[in-house]
């Protein structure tokens, strides 16, 4: 039996016994029961499994489970706050940056460390960043809208 | 031109269908309320040559049988909810949320009222299944009707309880009132203790499109919330006690049989469980990992069959064609021999269509789950009651003991008709006696899946003097006959579809072979507009009579502005139209070459499209804004290679698809046509980008590109 592996997950504390190789994706969507992270690829392509780690937004798909251990894991479900929602969830929401939702998720968090990086990114400059996010139907450009309304929004909220 | 509601005959590239037998849904009444609870139920019958029938309170629900040929129906219960009821499935076009417009404008309700219960074998119609732009024109037109009986029921009980006429009385905001008393009910009241069911297919009067308050307007996608918070649950998102995970194990290549095969070494892994039946084997267990752990350790071999590559695609396409034709498409009028006689024009070409992958997001996934001889699957399918007789069939019990739910769903695009999924995961949960969950990988769903039918097509054309057409001769091999019929005037016309042998597994695809035959017709189109030195708006103009075609081609071109001067080098300007399932289309491009590099970049696209009445403008654009960005991967560069059996490029790395570095300006000009009945939106904006960003790069290089995709790795002068 191999020794629990310890994860730290939007703020809570869990030890999982899993295979080290396993990737977080799985631990994270089938063990944990935190679907919000999608499977789209497994090969680090589409951007679906995207969590922030330690700041930096990641390919949990891409991140066996005991690389994961001891840092901080951030996914979509842990930007609510007490039923608030965090801006850029607000902001997709405003601009109906979706359509079968799929890719929602990965979209929200690398968004989130773009912001994180950038507070005022262009058009240009969230299109480079989300390079590595597929969405197939097509949403992208309600999706550049979402962050630079999210932008200004959290920009509003500092001053 | 055919009108959208006209009967639907599955176009013959639909090869994933078979010709089922047409089932009906059977629940009954009593059942019926024993679920939703005392209230109000309207069914809507498919077919309008049924009689009507009204049924009293006394023996509104008493074991009654619904009559079958049921198309949708409405609740509306004692706390004012109303819920309706279709077979259709929610992927991401939204229905779900234009058909509640639908109901919430003719019951008038609010929008938040109304429930949709979709794509459910247990709950919902009988339905063909979610394809061909269908939802719109004949849902709609149900559900209009359905909730104006509603509405007239309830203003009767109002009337009757009143003891006033039920002219005398106004359905508004989800009560009935009286004006001349200024007394009122709601809904929810009227429906208390009640239990009264009416059938249609009475012609109600519906309210027309001018008078539209809740549909017509841009109301949010239902469940948005969920949608951002990560709580929205695909298939590949449910669990069920004691479930296990799945994972098929598949032959090296297409056409392989298995010639030796030893369990032993995986059959000993704990909490493992093989199925072998036929060539069919599988494993389940405790984790994902695990169960492609007792797939590795099986000892197996293939025997395989030689294969034709993509290499030599085209020509086995046009070597292989039937002799006979197909009688499903054949259409013949004049004769082209005299419209080629002293022609002024002429252009003869040929175009070859690439295989390409749907490639949804969420891969294909069923959840399935076993209990006391009864099966339920959870799976994202575009055909739940083809699933769910498809499963009856294979396991031998009757449809009443098969439930299909489809969870609304990572995307299709025609991708999701097959039960294949839902089939893998029925058979490991029956051995294994626990639920099993199987969820396509990325290489799967690329391999395993079907494919939009690759092609060539063949042109004979003339022109006049005047720059009229004079004779148009179009073959299509293979890829399909949708979208095969010219929109243009032709006195000398012969258009024909040749079925080949299955080169590789292929089905519907968003807009169906329409978007090889709009690629083909439109550059076509546009050559023979240079040779004759037409500009090549003016042209297709000039060949056209029908108006709502002239209205998107002036409406586009006016928004795009057209023609344009060229300031630049390597600058270009293309165009294209279009018309399928009752709506048209026009797309204007600008494109940008790179000489040296042969980099091609899209610049700009406007689109114009017309479906009729618009239900939910925001909504639709979305469509059109989606179908435009899909459709640049088509024209681009997605194609799938293959060789031996075997998917060549089966991951992202090797199939590319759009990313947001691709997308150009977009612009949509929406027509509303209230005087029209809505067709459906999902297909038709596709078809003109593929051959506006074609004839654009003409314009830009003088190349003529006679194959989908144009360009995957640039232009080569």
């Amino acid at each position: 039996m191999p020794n629990p592996i310890h994860l730290e997950v939007n703020g809570k504390q869990y030890a999982v016994q899993y295979d080290p190789q396993t990737p977080l994706l799985a631990v994270l969507h089938d063990e944990l029961n935190l679907t919000g992270t999608k499977y789209g690829c497994g090969e680090g392509q589409c951007g679906s499994c995207t969590i922030i780690l330690d700041g930096s937004p990641r390919r949990s798909c891409q991140i066996p489970l005991i690389e994961a251990m001891g840092s901080r894991i951030t996914t979509i479900e842990g930007l609510e706050k007490d039923g608030q929602l965090h801006p850029l969830q607000e902001a997709f929401l405003e601009a109906g940056a979706f359509q079968c939702a799929y890719c929602t998720s990965g979209m929200i968090m690398s968004s989130v460390a773009l912001l994180q990086k950038n507070p005022d990114p262009n058009p240009m400059e969230i299109a480079q960043f989300l390079q590595g996010n597929i969405c197939r139907c097509g949403t992208h450009l309600r999706i550049i809208d979402a962050v630079r309304r999210a932008a200004k929004s959290l920009q509003e909220r500092a001053r | 031109m055919r009108s959208p509601s006209e009967k639907f005959i599955p176009e013959p590239e639909r090869y994933e269908f078979s010709a089922g037998p047409f089932h009906h849904f059977e629940l009954a009444r009593r059942q019926f309320f024993q679920l939703l609870g005392a209230g109000i139920a309207i069914f809507a019958v498919a077919k309008d040559s049924l009689v009507a029938q009204e049924t009293g309170p006394a023996r509104a629900f008493h074991g009654e049988e619904l009559p079958k040929e049921i198309g949708a129906w409405l609740h509306i219960g004692e706390d004012g909810r109303v819920t309706a009821f279709v077979g259709k499935t929610e992927m991401g076009q939204n229905i779900r949320t234009s058909l509640a417009q639908t109901v919430a404008d003719e019951l008038r309700v609010p929008f938040d009222s109304v429930t949709m219960v979709m794509g459910d074998t247990a709950l919902t119609p009988w339905d063909a299944g979610t394809f061909g732009s269908r939802t719109t024109p004949t849902m709609s037109p149900q559900f209009r009707r359905i909730a104006a009986a509603a509405r007239e029921l309830l203003i009767a009980e109002a009337a009757k309880g009143w003891n006033v006429s039920a002219g005398a009385l106004v359905a508004r905001d989800a009560k009935v009132s009286n004006p001349a008393t200024g007394r009122s009910l709601s809904y929810a009241e009227l429906a208390k203790n009640k239990s009264l069911a009416k059938i249609l297919p009475a012609d109600e009067h519906v309210t027309s499109p001018n008078q539209w308050t809740v549909a017509g307007t841009s109301i949010p996608k239902a469940d948005a919330r969920s949608c951002v918070t990560g709580r929205h649950q695909y298939t590949s998102d449910l669990h069920r006690p004691g479930m296990l995970f799945g994972k098929v194990l598949r032959p090296p290549s297409f056409n392989a049989t298995l010639t030796s095969y030893d369990d032993t070494g995986a059959k000993s892994l704990p909490g493992v469980t093989i199925v072998r039946d036929g060539d069919f084997v599988a494993a389940a267990a405790p984790t994902e990992r695990e169960a492609l752990a007792a797939l590795a350790a099986l000892q197996v071999q293939w025997k395989e069959v030689p294969q034709i590559s993509s290499r030599e695609l085209f020509s086995y396409l046009k070597q292989n064609a039937s002799s006979k034709s197909n009688s499903d498409h054949q259409n013949q009028e004049g004769s082209i021999e005299k419209g080629l006689e002293g022609a002024a024009h002429r252009l003869d070409a040929s175009y070859t269509i690439a295989f390409i992958a749907h490639t949804p997001l969420e891969p294909r996934a069923a959840l399935a789950e076993w209990s006391e001889g009864k099966l339920t699957v959870w799976t994202g399918t575009q055909r739940p009651f083809a699933t769910r007789d498809e499963l009856a069939n294979v396991f031998h019990i009757p449809a009443s003991s098969v439930r299909v739910i489809v969870p609304d769903t990572g995307s299709a695009y025609g991708g999701k008709h097959t039960s294949d999924a839902a089939l893998e995961a029925a058979r490991l949960a029956r051995a294994a006696g626990y639920p099993v969950r199987v969820v396509w990988t990325r290489e799967e769903e690329f391999t395993w899946a079907y494919f939009r039918p690759a092609g060539v097509i063949e042109i004979k054309s003339a022109l006049d003097a005047d720059g009229k057409l004079t004779a148009w001769e179009f073959h299509n091999y293979n890829s399909g006959s949708s979208g095969i019929e010219t929109p243009y005037v032709v006195p000398n016309k012969h258009t024909e579809f040749h079925p080949v042998p299955l080169v590789l597994r292929s089905g519907s695809y968003r807009g169906l072979a329409a978007t090889a035959n709009h690629f083909a017709r439109e550059s076509h189109m546009d050559a023979l507009a240079h040779a004759a030195g037409v500009d090549p708006l003016e042209f297709r103009l000039k060949n056209l009579s029908d108006p709502r075609m002239r209205a998107v081609l002036e409406a586009g071109a006016k928004s795009f502005g057209w023609p344009q001067k060229k300031s630049h080098e390597g600058q270009g300007f293309g165009l294209a139209a279009g018309y399928e399932k009752g709506s048209y289309v026009s797309t204007f491009a600008e494109v940008a070459v790179e000489r040296a590099s042969g980099n091609v970049r899209v610049v700009r696209l406007v689109t114009a499209f017309e479906c009729g009445a618009i239900v939910n403008p925001d909504g639709l654009r979305n469509q059109v804004i989606g179908a435009n960005i899909q459709g640049l991967g088509g024209a681009l560069f997605e194609a799938i290679e293959f060789d031996s059996g075997r998917i060549r490029n089966s991951h992202l790395t090797g199939y590319r698809v759009p990313r947001f570095r691709d997308i150009p300006q977009i612009e949509t000009v929406l027509l509303d046509r209230k005087d029209l009945p809505s067709a459906g939106a999902g297909e038709t904006p596709i078809m003109a980008v593929a051959p506006a960003i074609g004839n654009a790069l003409f314009d830009a290089s003088g190349v003529r590109l006679n194959h989908m995709p144009l360009v995957p790795n640039g232009l080569k002068s």
